[in-house]
C-alpha cells in the first residue's frame, strides 16, 4: 500500500480505480461499459453505484470483483492492482477477499443451504471438520438455521439471498458487493435484505459496493452515492440522509 | 480444492444427471469389456498352447544321438564335433550322466523294435516303443480310453488309435466319418496281444552269470558281451489303453503305433538296429541306445542342456526354436485383438467428451457462480477431472465384470461345442490380475484424457459470461 492510500481519515483505500476502461467488441460497434473512471472507496464504506441500464455499473463491479479484467486503466483492491494479477491470484482475491451477491441469488440448486455455504470454504481448502460449524453459525446469523437441509428451490426468494448472504460472507472478506441485491425481492423482504447489508458494513466494518438502479434504496442505506451514465462517472455525493442502525457508529462521514 | 472435495463434488454432479451420466459410463464399460474379453481370449488361447506344448514334452524335451549313430537328426554338427568313431558311446553309463545335468529331470532311452505282434491269431508289424512312465502326463493321453500301465514293468500296452483300427480291420477309407476311439477301444480293452521279438542274449560262455536285470553298468560289461546270440522269444501283453492322438509324433516315419512300458521293454534286450552295426565296427563291448530323450524343468532350460550334452561329445536336437515363432505369433495375435478391443474404447471416449460438453453447456452458470465465489481454473479443470475419472474408474471395473462374464460365455459355449465333439474340455480364456488392473488404469486414462479438453474449456469459461447465462 502506498502512502498515498493512508492518506484517508477514515483508513486506507479499499478500492482505488485510475482512468478504469472496460471496453467490448460487438461486431462493428466498440461499447465503452466503463470508459475512463477514477474514484476511491475508504474501507468500511457504504457506497452505492447508481445508474440506468447499460451505465455500466455492474461492468464497474465487475471489475471490482475480479471477474472481469479491464482494458486499460487500474483497479487496485485492497492494495493489489487486479489489472496485473495471474488468473490463479485474481481466483484469490474473489475468494478471499471479496463476497458477492446478485440480483438473481446464483445458489447452485442441486445443493443444499449448507453445501451451498461451504462451496467457497471447499475452494479455500478449509479443513472439513471445520467447515460444518462455520457454515451452520453463518447460515444462523441470517436466521436460516432451520433449513440447512432445504435446497434452494424449497425456500422464497428473502430466503435465497440471505443464504447467498450468508455464503458471501463465509470466507471473512473485507468487501461486499453486491448487484441489486433486492432487484427480484419485494419491498418488505428487500428490506430485510438491506438490514442485514447494513449491519455487516456497520458492526463488521465491511467495505460494501452495491449496484442498484433504485435511488430511493441507495439514499437510504448507502453513505456516499456515485452515479455513472454510458460508463463515465457523472456523480459523486455524501448521502447524509442514510439511517444508521445505531447499532455501532464507526461508519459516516 | 482438495481432491477430496472435487471428488465428491464431481460423484454428486454425475448423480445430478443420472441416465445421461449412466449411459456414458456404460460405454465405457462396454468398450473396457470388450478390451478385456479380446485380451482374455488372446492370452488364454497363448495359455492353452503353451500347456499343450509342454504337456505334448516337445518343448522340453532334448533328443541325445550319439555322433557314430548314422541316423543322426543333424548332420551339420557332424563335421564340426569329433569324427564319429572317437565319439563316446551312448550307453547307460552316458545316460545316467546326462541325467545328472543340472535342469534335466530325467533321461530315458529311446527303446523302439519293428515286430510282429499277434491278435486273435492274425499277424500284424508295428513299431513298438517303449514309453516312461512320465509320459503320462502327456496330452496325447488325454482322450485315451482305458488307462494307463499300472506298472513300470506290467506286460500290458497302449495301441495307437490307427493301430487299433487294423486290430479291428476296420482302417479308414479316404472320405469316410472318422471312427470313433470309444467305438474302437470296447472291444480291444483287456484282450491280449502276443508280440514276437528277438532277444539279444548273452553268448553261452557268460550266459551263467547273466543277470536278468540290464541296470549296474558294471555288470554289463560282463552279462551282455560283445557276442552275443539272439534267440527268438514271445511275450504277452494286455491292451489296457487306446490313444487317439499320437504320442510318438515327434519321431516321423519311425514312430510307433504301439507303446509299452519302459522298463519291460528294456528287460526284454530287443535286439536294436545299433547292435549289429557296433558288431561290425568292434567298437565296445557294451550295448549302446541308438537316442535317449532328455526332459528339461523349463523349456528355455533346453539350450544350456543341450550345450552340456554336446561338450559330452554327443549330437542334440531340439525344436526349441518353434516356440519362439510361436511367441510371436501370439503377441501378433494380442496386439490385433488389443487392437480391436481399444476401437470400442475409442468410441467410448467420444461418448465421454460429448458428455462432458454436454455437462459444460448445462453447467455454464454454475461454472460462473462457483468462478465468482472463488474457484480457481484448477478448480473447474479438477471438478470435470474428477467427473471422467470417477466415470472412467465406474466404467472400468463394470467393464472388467462385463469382459470377465462374456469371457466366461464364451468358454462355456466353446466347452458345450467340444464335448458334443467328444473333446475334453478346455479353459481358452484367461483374465489374469494384471489384465483387470491395467484394463481398469488404461480406462481411467482414457476418460481422463477424453476430459482434457471439456475441462480446459470449462475452465477458460468468462464468469461474467457464464453468470450472464440462463
Amino acid at each position: 500500500m502506498t502512502s498515498e492510500d493512508k492518506s484517508n481519515l477514515n483508513g486506507s483505500a479499499a478500492i482505488r480505480t485510475e482512468n478504469l476502461c472496460r471496453h467490448y467488441q460487438m461486431g462493428e460497434a466498440l461499447i465503452r461499459a466503463v470508459d475512463g473512471i477514477s474514484l476511491q472507496v475508504r474501507s468500511g464504506e457504504f457506497a452505492a453505484l447508481l445508474g440506468t441500464s447499460g451505465s455500466g455499473k455492474s461492468s464497474l463491479l465487475n471489475l471490482v470483483a475480479g471477474l472481469d479484467r479491464p482494458t486499460s486503466g487500474s483497479v487496485i483492491v485492497q492494495g493489489s492492482n487486479l489489472a496485473t494479477l495471474s488468473r490463479e491470484d485474481l481466483a484469490k482475491h474473489r475468494l478471499h477477499t471479496v463476497g458477492m451477491v446478485f440480483q438473481s441469488f446464483n445458489l447452485i440448486p442441486s445443493m443444499t443451504l449448507m453445501e451451498n455455504v461451504e462451496l467457497p470454504m471447499r475452494f479455500a481448502e478449509v479443513d472439513r471438520g471445520k467447515r460444518e460449524g462455520l457454515a451452520r453459525k453463518a447460515l444462523d446469523r441470517v436466521g436460516l438455521g432451520a433449513r440447512l437441509r432445504h435446497r434452494p428451490t424449497e425456500l422464497s426468494g428473502g430466503e435465497q439471498q440471505r443464504a447467498s448472504l450468508a455464503r458471501a460472507l463465509i470466507n471473512r472478506p473485507q468487501l461486499l458487493l453486491a448487484d441489486e441485491p433486492t432487484g427480484n425481492l419485494d419491498s418488505r423482504t428487500g428490506t430485510e435484505i438491506m438490514n442485514f447489508i447494513r449491519e455487516f458494513n456497520e458492526s463488521l466494518g465491511m467495505t460494501v459496493v452495491m449496484v442498484t438502479h433504485e435511488r430511493a434504496l441507495a439514499e437510504r442505506y448507502a453513505k456516499r452515492m456515485i452515479f455513472l451514465a454510458d460508463g463515465k462517472l457523472i456523480d459523486d455525493q455524501a448521502n447524509l440522509t442514510a439511517v444508521s442502525t445505531g447499532a455501532q457508529s464507526g461508519g459516516g462521514l | 480444492m482438495k481432491l477430496y472435495d472435487s471428488t465428491e463434488l464431481a460423484l454428486r454432479n454425475l448423480r445430478e444427471s443420472l441416465l445421461r451420466n449412466s449411459l456414458t459410463t456404460i460405454g465405457i464399460s462396454v468398450g473396457v469389456a470388450s478390451l478385456v474379453a479380446m485380451l482374455s481370449l488372446g492370452i488364454g488361447l497363448q495359455q492353452l498352447a503353451a500347456r499343450r506344448l509342454q504337456k505334448s514334452g516337445l518343448f522340453d524335451t532334448v533328443v541325445v544321438t550319439s555322433r557314430r549313430d548314422l541316423r543322426s537328426y543333424n548332420r551339420e554338427q557332424e563335421e564340426n564335433g569329433p569324427a564319429p568313431a572317437e565319439s563316446p558311446v551312448l550307453d547307460e553309463a552316458a545316460r545316467q550322466k546326462i541325467e545328472q545335468l543340472p535342469n534335466v529331470l530325467e533321461a530315458y532311452p529311446d527303446i523302439r523294435f519293428i515286430t510282429e505282434l499277434h491278435f486273435e491269431d492274425k499277424p500284424h508289424l508295428s513299431m513298438v516303443a517303449g514309453l516312461p512312465s512320465s509320459a503320462k502326463s502327456n496330452d496325447a493321453f488325454d482322450g485315451m480310453q482305458g488307462k494307463f500301465f499300472s506298472s513300470e514293468t506290467a506286460p500290458e500296452a497302449i495301441l495307437q488309435k490307427s493301430f487299433a483300427e487294423e486290430l479291428l480291420g476296420k482302417t479308414p477309407k479316404a472320405g469316410a466319418e472318422e471312427v470313433n476311439v470309444a467305438d474302437l477301444a470296447k472291444p480291444l480293452l483287456g484282450k491280449e496281444l502276443t508280440m514276437q521279438y528277438a532277444e539279444r542274449t548273452a553268448s553261452p560262455a557268460v550266459a551263467a552269470t547273466n543277470n536278468p536285470q540290464p541296470v549296474e553298468p558294471g555288470n554289463i560289461e560282463n552279462s551282455l558281451g560283445a557276442a552275443y546270440s539272439v534267440v527268438s522269444h514271445q511275450q504277452k501283453l494286455t491292451i489296457v489303453g487306446v490313444t487317439d492322438l499320437d504320442p510318438d509324433s515327434m519321431r516321423g516315419p519311425t514312430r510307433a503305433r504301439i507303446f509299452v512300458p519302459l522298463r519291460l521293454a528294456e528287460s526284454l534286450h530287443v535286439i536294436q538296429p545299433s547292435d549289429l552295426r557296433d558288431t561290425t565296427r568292434a567298437v565296445g563291448s557294451r550295448p549302446a541306445y541308438s537316442t535317449v530323450s532328455v526332459r528339461v524343468k523349463r523349456s528355455k532350460d533346453i539350450p544350456s542342456v543341450e550345450d552340456a550334452v554336446k561338450k559330452m561329445g554327443f549330437n542334440t536336437f531340439s525344436i526349441i526354436d518353434a516356440t519362439r515363432s510361436l511367441q510371436q505369433f501370439f503377441a501378433v495375435l494380442d496386439l490385433f485383438l488389443g487392437i480391436f478391443g481399444s476401437l470400442a474404447l475409442a468410441v467410448a471416449s467420444i461418448g465421454i467428451v460429448n458428455t462432458l460438453v454436454m455437462a459444460i453447456l448445462e453447467r455454464r452458470r454454475e461454472i460462473g457462480i462457483m468462478k465468482a465465489l472463488g474457484a480457481s481454473d484448477g478448480d473447474v479443470k479438477g471438478l470435470f477431472f474428477a467427473e471422467a475419472g470417477a466415470m472412467g474408474i465406474i466404467g472400468g471395473l463394470v467393464g472388467v465384470a462385463l469382459g470377465w462374464l462374456i469371457g466366461h460365455v464364451i468358454n462355456l459355449g466353446t466347452n458345450v461345442y467340444l464335448k458334443r465333439q467328444h473333446f475334453p474340455p478346455e479353459q481358452i480364456w484367461s483374465v489374469p490380475w494384471w489384465l483387470v488392473i491395467s484394463a481398469i488404469v488404461f480406462s481411467v486414462i482414457i476418460s481422463l484424457l477424453s476430459g482434457l479438453y471439456p475441462a480446459s474449456r470449462a475452465a477458460r469459461l468468462d464468469p461474467v459470461q457464464a453468470l450472464r447465462y440462463e
